[in-house]
């Protein structure tokens, strides 16, 4: 094999596969990025046998062929090497190194066979449809946050993605949750997706996902099956499985009977619940909400360090409430909010409460409150 | 030399039998009516409370322990001349002394007769601090005039009274800090009153190996035998900066304990690191149910202990081991402290599902680390588990019939299986 290529191509599918592979594991060839090169392109594919990621780059082929190297090491080189270089790589097929050259320099790297490298098995999907990258990007973006890390409950670690009835009809829908708080983002169904089986997405798939999807005009064509899920761009495609597990019926934890109603612009609400948090050095900070006619207490009392409180204008028409919550938890939901105003939804200071963008039901935000 | 009459706690100038009454049992030391800093050890408790309680086994080895099975919680001084000691495999303790009692642990006798131990050292000092059921130290610092007699006269009144009205003898180290303290109760047991005064502190540690020092175990005894210290001399001879720069903030310690010096406080209220308990099977067992029910024992108790001290932790460990010896440990950090055994049991039985049943097992054992108060605990419900605070509610409706009524007077049919 021996091809040319650019270094800023280079650098960005080599980018993607090196973030793919497992910086610790026990099989050597896992760390390794297979390189194919055939016809004016070459394909860097890198997997952690859960996600596989294939990206494309336009490259002068001299001569078609495959081998797999270290895929951190060529990417710490592709990165130091100077913008606009023109990167060759050579692999004669019988030293078991890569060369990589480009102006004066010239390294070599040990390679593995390519027929050791694991190639995730294809499947057939049951469901295909393209969606615009930022309605994809609104709804993992949204939602991620609220991925749970605990293990035991692994069927939470991820973004459960699935088909489901909103107020105007079936949309395409997003939720994740960590039991402390929930998210739930919707978008129109794309045509298509109707069939689509519910999958939980893991998190690390979501973070490889999230690189795909920052061209506003790209349009990402979804592959999805009860195991497996694919999201492709003309140059990348990534595969994964998806989390073997229930999701639980989060539509139960929602709560409907929340009347209690609070208006307040998300952009000083969040800085303002930042900054009385301050005076908190514990893990699990609690904020006080405390409220009456158009009035907002945030408090923080902490007996080692100190206590804070601001108060803000804000829209609240019931009778008093005091409410806690974790001031991580109340921070993250605030700062989801893209427009003014947030409106929360409360009902006892013991009970969930709901968070939501004006009148908007599109994207939703549960969260449990503190004993303060 | 200042002398003391341990059978009628007349003090003395100096003699080799009490001028009062005649007999031989007699303390003296230079220092014996200055220092005030002592550590009680209990001699070989169990078997001790055993012993009082059925005269017919006086006389002859008793080993307190559980079952066939598992180990020697304690043995009585009969049965350590055989070379029985505690945590010793019953079999091999079986091997050693064939002809040994073996008994049961009857915890709740113990409880009582640590709790009347604990009335009497209340009489000497509020300044104590428990290390176990059997042992703590005491501070009487201040409290001779008082009692209107120095410490040494206190304690050696206070191990007569407990051989006289509870019927268990114990042994006394007095010194000035907890680290001689506790060396000293270890000189001479049992029924020891053991003395180490500031003058001879150098002179008494110098050849004395490092693991006598609380904590040093074997791994750290190997650790430090690697550089080249295995005796308190071997410690002398390293800067202080060396020592931290190897052994961290142990190193530190140890730099102090080489001179004699602990400055730690007798403190009623020693932070709590960790709360676990564990149970060894009378038979290796590889049932789910089983298993499921001890995990629920297990967390009911680890719960009740950390109530019991308004204490919650943040980590659950479960710990397992295997028919061949082998471990397995599976640690959890929650986002919110938890005391609750409804949560304990959950996360320990999340865990252990985890594992997988890998069994059969014979030991299982259930922790709580990160401790906080509990103050800071159980703050949050979980979102997906409505029921919990249901549960929570149930649990301390629960605690308070228990307080009132006894430990039986509700359980949970899970802690029946």
């Amino acid at each position: 094999m021996k091809i040319s290529i650019e270094r800023g191509t280079l650098l960005k599918a080599i980018g993607q596969a090196q973030s793919v592979v497992e910086r610790r594991n026990t099989i050597p060839i896992l760390a390794n990025v297979l390189i194919e090169a055939e016809g004016a392109s070459a394909s860097f594919r890198a997997t952690d046998l859960d996600i596989e990621v294939i990206d494309k780059g336009a490259a002068m082929v001299e001569r078609a062929g495959s081998t797999t190297v270290s895929a951190v090491t060529l990417h710490e080189i592709v990165r130091k090497l100077p913008d606009g270089a023109l990167v060759t790589l050579t692999d004669d097929g019988t030293t078991g190194r890569l060369t990589v050259e480009a102006g004066r320099s010239n390294f070599s790297l040990a390679t593995l066979p390519k027929e050791d490298f694991p190639v995730m098995a294809s499947s057939e999907y049951s469901s295909n449809f393209t969606i615009l990258a930022p309605v994809l990007r609104r709804l993992f973006d949204k939602s991620r946050f609220a991925i749970s890390t605990e293990e035991t409950r692994y069927y939470l670690n991820g973004v459960y993605m699935h088909i489901a009835d909103g107020e105007n009809g079936r949309v395409l829908r997003c939720v994740a949750t960590d039991g402390h708080r929930l998210a739930r983002i919707d978008a129109p169904m794309p045509d298509n997706a109707l069939d689509m089986p519910g999958v939980i997405v893991p998190r690390k798939t979501v973070g490889e996902l999230r690189k795909l999807l920052d061209d506003d005009e790209m349009m990402i064509a979804v592959s999805v099956s009860e195991t497996k899920v694919r999201f492709a761009t003309p140059d990348v495609t990534l595969t994964s499985k998806v989390i073997d597990g229930t999701f639980p019926d989060y539509t139960r934890v929602i709560p409907q009977g929340n009347t209690r109603k609070l208006e307040v612009d998300a952009a000083e609400f969040a800085k303002a619940v930042d900054r009385v948090a301050t005076v908190s050095s514990e893990r699990s900070r609690a904020v006080k909400l405390s409220l009456d006619e158009d009035r907002l207490v945030l408090s923080v009392n902490a007996p080692d360090s100190g206590a804070a409180e601001e108060e803000l204008a804000v829209a609240y028409g019931d009778e008093r409430l005091e409410i806690g919550f974790n001031a991580k938890y109340l921070l993250e939901i605030a700062n989801q909010v893209d427009r003014e105003n947030a409106v929360f939804m409360f009902n006892s200071s013991g009970d969930p409460t709901l968070m939501r963008e004006g009148n908007d039901t599109s994207a939703l935000y549960v969260v449990m409150p503190m004993r303060v | 030399m200042p002398s003391l009459c341990r059978d009628c706690l007349t003090p003395f100038e100096s003699g080799r039998r009490c001028p009062s009454c005649g007999r031989p049992r007699v303390k003296s030391h230079p220092e014996l009516f200055e220092l005030s800093i002592a550590h009680m050890d209990c001699d070989a408790f169990y078997a001790s409370v055993e012993k009082r309680d059925n005269p017919a086994i006086r006389d002859k080895p008793v080993i307190i322990g559980g079952g066939r099975r598992g180990v020697v919680s304690t043995a009585c001084y009969i049965a350590r001349i055989k070379g029985v000691h505690s945590a010793m495999p019953m079999f091999q303790a079986l091997k050693l002394c064939p002809e040994a009692v073996i008994v049961k642990p009857r915890m709740e006798v113990y409880v009582e007769a640590s709790r009347a131990i604990r009335a009497l050292m209340e009489e000497l000092t509020p300044k104590i601090e428990p290390l176990s059921l059997d042992e703590a130290f005491m501070d009487l610092t201040g409290t001779t005039r008082l009692h209107g007699a120095p410490p040494a006269v206190m304690l050696a009144r206070l191990v007569k009274r407990m051989k006289d009205e509870i019927g268990i003898t114990g042994s006394i180290g007095l010194s000035h800090n907890k680290f001689l303290a506790k060396v000293a109760s270890d000189l001479d047991k049992p029924r020891g009153f053991s003395v180490i005064g500031k003058a001879e502190t150098d002179d008494f540690l110098r050849d004395r190996p490092v693991s006598l020092i609380w904590g040093v175990g074997a791994v750290s005894r190997a650790n430090l035998e690697r550089a080249g210290i295995r005796t308190f001399a071997d410690l002398l001879r390293w800067d202080r900066r060396d020592l931290h720069e190897r052994f961290g903030s142990m190193g530190e310690r140890l730099w102090h304990l080489a001179r004699g010096e602990d400055r730690r406080p007798v403190s009623a209220h020693a932070p709590v690191k960790s709360i676990s308990n564990e149970t060894t099977f009378s038979e290796d067992t590889s049932s789910t149910e089983i298993l499921d029910g001890h995990i629920w024992r297990l967390a009911e108790q680890v719960s009740d202990r950390a109530k019991a001290r308004d204490r919650a932790g943040r980590i659950i460990t479960l710990k397992l081991k295997r028919h061949d010896h082998t471990s397995l440990s599976r640690r959890l950090t929650l986002p919110d402290a938890t005391q609750m055994a409804d949560r304990i049991y959950r996360t320990a039985r999340d865990l252990f599902d985890q594992v997988g049943n890998q069994g059969p097992y014979r030991l299982i054992g259930v922790g709580l680390s990160d401790i906080i108060a509990s103050s800071q605990a159980d703050l949050t419900q979980d979102l997906l588990d409505p029921k919990a605070s249901q549960r929570a509610k149930a649990e301390r409706a629960t605690d308070e019939i228990r307080a009132r009524f006894g430990k039986d007077a509700i359980v949970k049919g899970r802690s029946l299986r």
